[in-house]
């Protein structure tokens, strides 16, 4: 079975460090990071390429810092189709 | 992205070898936009509260009720609700929030009203107005966090505090014999014939969010019906009062407080197929 490919993106702005995603990820994607954002608080940071997009972190961040993506097309070329290169660049996605 | 010319198919080649999969197409989860503020919340790091005002957020803006919802905040930690969450809310003295929202439903009754309060609120200086709140079935929905403290104002015993529990004024832990006996207020108000749903979550793991949100989903919902008060209790935690990381808090959430606080609903309305009951 192809693994299901997900990516997250945090604010380590919004992060307080509370390690609750750490936590309630199922693949270990997550770690404290070693520098602090302006608050002061350890932030997280995605250590390992393996994020399934399961929301679980996200659901748990009282902070709302986690979006959770996870790639819908089933193969690899439908990802996005660029038409009229030499013009303007158009990106159609899906 | 280098600036040599490129072919179509060199682009092509390009953005699979990246596989950004992060654009707005491919989102599964974000937080909510408009029924929440981006304003960081004040809340301590791990604190339930945040979790629970993304929820209603979500709630309200899946049903499409931004403009229809008024919210009624309490005295302690959640307080300043009104300041995250970008829908009509109002301030009540302390504990009386669900008489607020009585009075605010009864003139406004197409309105969906909700009250949100911590347990320091809503079981201590509130038992009254909470209990002739559901005693009178009004129709408004009830959101109770309970963390078994007052947050807000050091981490004192409140009714709602564990037997043998240790907080600031009992520091020895919680004598029954002297101190009385935690109060589970929820299988209290479940008794009164004018509550139409009660249920008890949490919001400690992802899955207990998700069963938390559905919950507040159908506290929403079923105001429609005015058949009675909606009382919706969230188990949470207080790490900072506590004096526990956020995941010890948590793991000590899942041990202590869920054997005397059971997870579930505890009255759902007959003939509804929107429980979400464990
Ligand atoms: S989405 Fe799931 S797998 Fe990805 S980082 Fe979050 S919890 Fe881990
Ligand atoms: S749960 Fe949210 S606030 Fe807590 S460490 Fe993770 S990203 Fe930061
Ligand atoms: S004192 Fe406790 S309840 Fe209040 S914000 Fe901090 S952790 Fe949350």
């Amino acid at each position: 079975m192809a693994k299901v490919k997900g990516d997250i993106i945090i604010d380590i702005e919004k992060c307080k460090g509370c390690e609750l995603c750490i936590e309630a990820c199922p693949q270990d994607t997550l770690e404290q990071s070693r520098s602090v954002n302006t608050k002061g608080y350890l932030y997280i940071v995605k250590v390992q390429d393996n994020c399934t997009g399961c929301t679980n972190c996200a659901l748990v961040c009282p902070d709302g810092a986690i979006t959770v993506f996870r790639q819908s097309g089933k193969k690899k070329e439908q990802i996005a189709k660029i038409t009229n290169v030499t013009g303007d660049l158009k990106v159609t996605v899906g | 992205m280098n600036e040599k010319k490129m072919t179509g198919d060199e682009h092509y080649e390009t953005m699979i070898a990246e596989e950004n999969i992060c654009i707005n197409e491919n989102i599964v989860y974000d937080k909510p936009h408009d029924a929440l503020y981006s304003t960081p919340m004040h809340y301590c790091p791990g604190c339930g509260h945040g979790v629970v005002h993304r929820l209603i957020a979500e709630v309200v803006e899946e049903l499409g009720i931004i403009h229809d919802v008024i919210g009624v905040a309490p005295v302690g930690c959640s307080v300043l609700a009104y300041n995250y969450l970008n829908i009509d809310m109002s301030e009540a003295a302390h504990g009386r929030a669900s008489a607020v929202a009585t009075g605010i439903k009864r003139v406004l009754p197409d309105k969906y009203v909700f009250s949100y309060q911590g347990d320091g609120d809503l079981a201590a200086i509130g038992t009254g107005e909470t209990i002739h709140t559901c005693n009178r079935g009004e129709n408004i929905l009830v959101i109770f966090i309970n963390n078994g403290i007052y947050g807000m104002t050091g981490g004192q015993m409140a009714p709602t505090t564990l037997a043998n529990m240790k907080s600031s004024t009992s520091p020895f832990g919680r004598d029954v014999q002297t101190m009385g006996y935690p109060l589970k207020i929820t299988e209290l108000v479940a008794q009164l014939p004018g509550t139409y749903y009660v249920t008890r979550q949490s919001v400690h793991k992802a899955v207990n969010v998700r069963k938390t949100k559905k919950a507040i989903m159908n506290g929403f919902l079923y105001q429609k019906e005015n058949k009675g008060t909606c009382f919706i209790e969230v188990v949470s935690n207080c790490p900072s009062n506590w004096k526990m990381s956020p995941v010890e808090s948590n793991k000590w959430l899942d041990e202590n407080m869920l054997p005397f606080y059971p997870l579930g609903d505890i009255k759902i309305p007959s003939n509804s197929s929107k429980n979400n009951g464990e």
